[in-house]
């Protein structure tokens, strides 16, 4: 591991051990130290294999539900969203927008301070703290509480309705697979050798290194792009594609790159890394991008920002569990696996490894598994956000996916800076994309940027899953001003073109401004 | 060549209206308006004249290779030479060249160009029937490890081409030159430019291979697309254009609805060579709309972003305008224009609504949507001239300028010299507007008209 790390001490199996209170809490939260388990209980109504967030959602709700239930868990309550993801990157997130606004404040009309420091082991403090207080809410004596068998060990299936943990058999009348993913980590030449960072291990610095590689431009790697950067590390990102987030609508892609030059981060858009090696304590680098070859020399480098399914070392051979390492443990639109009483849910299941899809795949395969239900998969309406400033938000059809199947597509676009409040704030970088399906309102899908987008999607998720037109929106009264009030601005837009005649060039005619 | 200074521009009467109606044709009937269309034609001349002399200035007249820039030492840009081809006939038209002349200079280049090395080696000028981007300007071998260019390319053929439509005189050098042009379309391997997939490929280097990306979005590359589909030895694949226009994006942008693209140079270059009014793929059908209409919604864009200029740079509005692919300062220009304090992108494909915009504009940008929305583009013409005179000397714009960016004594920041493209597109869009050469010229090309029928157009002239 990367000697930028100052993690004091860990256990044998890895835990990161406390070394502040907050750690203290945690630990004692998600992995408490003296823990014991419980004698098992005959036969489980459901048996869930991993307590991230998919776990975590499927045991309270199977509680609820009145289920015996066993919750396993090979490492820390809360898996990754808690832990090493989505909760200690945005409360770093947050302290690296506050230095930009900082380095900034004469755009809102204050005094840039004289004096701006980045205190690093401050900004990891709060992380830690925010994270302890988080886990708080699914510790592991919460649940005992609320009656559920917390196991903590390595979980193997022994048979198609049985489990061993740590030398005890766990029967089950439904068991749940929800092992969450880990970094997938790019094969690079020397990668290894020289020590990298991933999240998670990134957020155990407790100094910050001088100069930073990131390589891989998709969610996570951007965000931590960004947030290193606004913390004062020389920063530099490698993506092997064109441009960022490549699932992304290309101008929201663009808008990202012009902000990670304005922030000052060094980018190299298609490029690879050929090789890394150390000398004199620094990594060097190799990259090339076409025929162009180049050399970076950083301290630190933060990589394995995809995401792998964690279906190895289950044993899930023995219970007739299908699975790959790339696509995970195989699902039907139930979540079923091929073995009948075994479900799947989460990051270890799904392509879309995001913590609120987790949490809606399990409510789904546990309302299947315990109370006989047909829901499915495929009905759900999933949103996803990227996390920098400004953020990126989606939801349903891209454009291209809605004409590669053949539907005729009007996509309504309000850029950030037609709308007031988005002025006042001096946050007007982005915009409100709604796409309809051509000469109705029915709405296909959106892509929000905007500072606060993972706030704004909402409403247009809602408006697919309810079936709510595009033009109804129009109707809504939104707070004025708000951000959000571009939505109703596409929205009109959507009700002047539709209310004129259709066909032909004066219709097109009738709707300009000039 | 002498031309009348920008502040000797021919006035308008000033006592007509200015006509609102919108379309794509100038109202003739207001009162004094035959003696604003002939102030009108003499502006348009003059500009169009000293468009033109860019080629005459910059040609190598040995091998008819013309240079990208006239900055010293730069060296020729395929593209240019298209554009240079392209106007040769213009000029023989409006008498700025003689015939020979002007079948001289084309067959010299169509010549260079058929013996040129096409082994596809690092220092030779091509390879499968592509060309090089930049070569050097005596020698005709690659520079600057320049990439082997498809778009570029289309726009050498398509000059090519123009040139074997014009000269049709049954003379050995006219006979030869339409030869020549043939080759070399012909020898075009489009198919291999698709590397197995199945849109084009931007570039390939003898060094690494064809670039990563392709073409994504709505682009200049119609006339590529059109003419690898026209080719009768070495077609694209029939599925390469719907590939390539399933990613357009139809959009309502400041409640106009367009198909999108940032920069207005998108809007023009294929609309050099091609007439297509009323003419419609798949995608235009769909939309009730075409590509020459779509291009005047650009220009209302353009406008419509000027006017708000959300990024608040000087002397933006509705009658200064061209945000496009153009020369712009950098950080490294005298720090006399405040560089050092701004992001400055340079040479870059500048766009609204989303940038990148540094508060450059590109003054002949405007004018290369003449065809397309004439009253509205004359007066930005004739508002920016009188404004910003200095991007403009001699009546040939330069590439760019940025009025919010002066020096010590108040001179606002101008790109040196002048670049092939901008004179290009600026002379045939003014010679389309005037007299539709080029797309008379193009409505009867062979390879053209199987180009747009293949990739789905139906319509109008087709």
């Amino acid at each position: 591991m990367n000697g930028a790390t100052n993690i004091e001490q860990r256990s044998e199996s890895g835990v990161t051990l406390a070394s502040d209170s907050a750690e203290r809490e945690r630990l004692d939260n998600v992995r408490p130290l003296d823990w014991r388990n419980p004698p098992p209980a005959s036969c489980y109504d459901l048996v869930i294999v991993g307590a991230g967030t998919a776990g975590l959602v499927a045991a309270h709700m199977a509680g609820n539900l009145g289920a015996k239930v066993a919750l396993v868990e090979r490492h820390l309550l809360g898996g990754t969203c808690l832990n090493i993801g989505c909760v200690p990157s945005k409360a770093i997130l947050r302290t690296s927008r506050l230095y930009a606004e900082m380095r900034h404040a004469n755009q809102y009309g204050a005094q840039i301070p004289a004096d701006i420091r980045v205190d690093f082991a401050t900004v990891m403090q709060r992380v830690r703290a925010v994270r302890a207080r988080i886990s708080r809410a699914d510790s592991a004596h919460r649940l005992t509480a609320a009656g559920v068998d917390v196991f903590f060990g390595q979980a193997r299936f022994t048979q198609t309705d049985a489990i061993d943990v740590e030398g005890a058999t766990l029967r089950f009348r439904k068991a749940l697979v929800a092992t969450g993913a880990r970094p997938d980590m790019p094969s690079i030449p020397g990668l290894a050798e020289a020590g990298y960072l991933t999240n998670e291990n990134a957020f155990d610095l407790t100094a910050p290194p001088r100069r930073l590689l990131v390589i891989g431009g998709g969610p996570l790697g951007c965000e931590m792009a960004q947030a290193f950067c606004r913390l004062g590390v020389q920063t530099t990102i490698v993506q092997r594609r064109p441009l960022f987030l490549p699932r992304e609508e290309r101008d929201a892609a663009q808008i990202l790159s012009d902000a990670f030059a304005r922030d000052g981060i060094e980018v190299r858009l298609n490029t690879q890394v050929r090789n890394v090696r150390v000398e004199g304590g620094a990594k060097i680098v190799d990259l090339v991008s076409d025929d162009y070859h180049s050399t970076v020399v950083v301290d630190a480098i933060l990589t394995g920002t995809g995401r792998l399914p964690n279906a190895k070392g289950l044993d899930l051979e023995a219970a007739g569990v299908d699975y790959d390492a790339r696509r995970g443990v195989h699902v039907d639109d139930f979540l079923r696996t091929r073995n009948q009483r075994i479900y799947a849910a989460g990051d270890v299941c799904l392509p879309h490894k995001f913590n609120d899809t987790a949490d809606a795949s399990a409510r789904i395969a546990v309302a299947n598994a315990l109370c006989d239900g047909h829901e499915r998969l495929s009905a759900l309406t999933i949103p996803w956000c990227t996390y920098t400033d400004p953020e990126i938000a989606h939801v349903g059809l891209y454009v291209r996916e809605a004409r590669e199947r053949n539907v005729p597509v009007k996509t309504f676009t309000i850029p950030m800076h037609d709308v007031d409040r988005a002025i006042a704030d001096d946050e007007e970088v982005g915009f409100v994309k709604i796409s309809v399906k051509e000469r109705t309102d029915h709405i296909l899908g959106a892509t929000i940027v905007a500072r606060h987008a993972g706030e704004m999607i909402s409403e247009i998720t809602l408006a697919i899953v309810a079936g709510t037109g595009l033009r109804t929106l129009s109707r809504v009264i939104h707070p004025y001003p708000t951000q959000a009030e571009a939505i109703r601005k596409a929205a009109d837009a959507c009700v002047r073109t539709c209310s004129l005649p259709q066909g032909g060039h004066e219709q097109s005619r009738a709707t300009r401004i000039a | 060549m002498a031309a009348p200074s920008a502040n000797q521009f021919p006035q308008r009467s000033g006592a007509a209206p200015k006509p609102k109606v919108p379309g794509n044709h100038t109202r003739r009937d207001a009162p004094g308006a035959d003696a604003d269309a002939d102030a009108d034609d003499v502006l348009l001349d003059g500009i169009e004249r000293a468009a033109f002399g860019y080629f005459r200035q910059t040609v190598n007249p040995a091998n008819g290779l013309v240079a990208d820039t006239t900055r010293e030492r730069w060296p020729c840009s395929i593209a240019v030479v298209g554009f240079a081809l392209s106007m040769y006939p213009a000029a023989v038209e409006r008498g700025w060249l003689s015939r020979d002349e002007a079948v001289d200079l084309s067959l010299t280049a169509l010549r260079f160009f058929r013996d040129s090395d096409q082994s596809g080696a690092s220092d030779a000028t091509g390879y499968k029937g592509f060309y090089y981007h930049f070569l050097d300007m005596q020698s005709g071998v690659r520079v600057w490890r320049s990439e082997l260019s498809m778009i570029d390319t289309a726009l050498l053929i398509a000059g090519a081409l123009t040139a074997r439509m014009y000269f049709d005189a049954d003379t050995a050098q006219e006979d030869e030159l339409r030869e020549i042009a043939d080759q070399l379309y012909r020898r075009i391997d489009w198919r291999w430019a698709q590397d197995g997939g199945t849109t084009m490929k931007q570039g390939w280097k003898p060094e690494s291979g064809f670039l990563h990306y392709g073409w994504e979005g709505y682009s200049e590359s119609i006339v590529l697309y059109v003419l690898a589909l026209g080719s009768p030895t070495h077609p694209a694949g029939s599925h390469t254009y719907e590939a390539w226009t399933v990613t357009y994006q139809w959009e309502n942008l400041y409640d106009v609805d367009f198909l999108y693209a940032g920069p207005l140079f998108i809007h023009q270059f294929s609309h050099a060579w091609i007439d297509f009014r009323e003419i419609r793929d798949a995608f235009m059908r769909e939309k009730c709309s075409d590509y020459f209409e779509n291009s005047r919604r650009a220009v209302t864009i353009q406008r419509e972003y000027a006017r708000r200029n959300p990024l608040e740079f000087v002397g933006y509005d509705e009658d200064c305008w061209g945000l496009t692919a153009c020369d712009g300062p950098t950080r490294a220009m005298p720090d006399a224009y405040g560089g050092a304090r701004r992001r400055l992108f340079g040479y870059a494909a500048r766009g609204v609504p989303w940038g990148p915009d540094d508060g450059t504009l590109a003054g002949w940008a405007p004018l290369a949507s003449l065809p397309f929305a004439p009253d509205i583009v004359l007066s930005t013409v004739r508002a920016m001239h009188e404004r910003y005179p200095q991007m403009c000397p001699d009546q040939r714009y330069a590439s760019g300028f940025n009025p919010g960016l002066t020096d010590a004594g108040g001179s606002y920041w101008v790109s040196p010299g002048h670049y092939g493209l901008d004179q290009g597109i600026v002379a045939m869009m003014i010679e389309n507007h005037r007299s539709e050469l080029t797309w008379r010229l193009m409505r009867r090309c062979p390879w053209i008209v199987a180009g747009l029928r293949r990739a789905g157009f139906t319509g109008g002239w087709l």
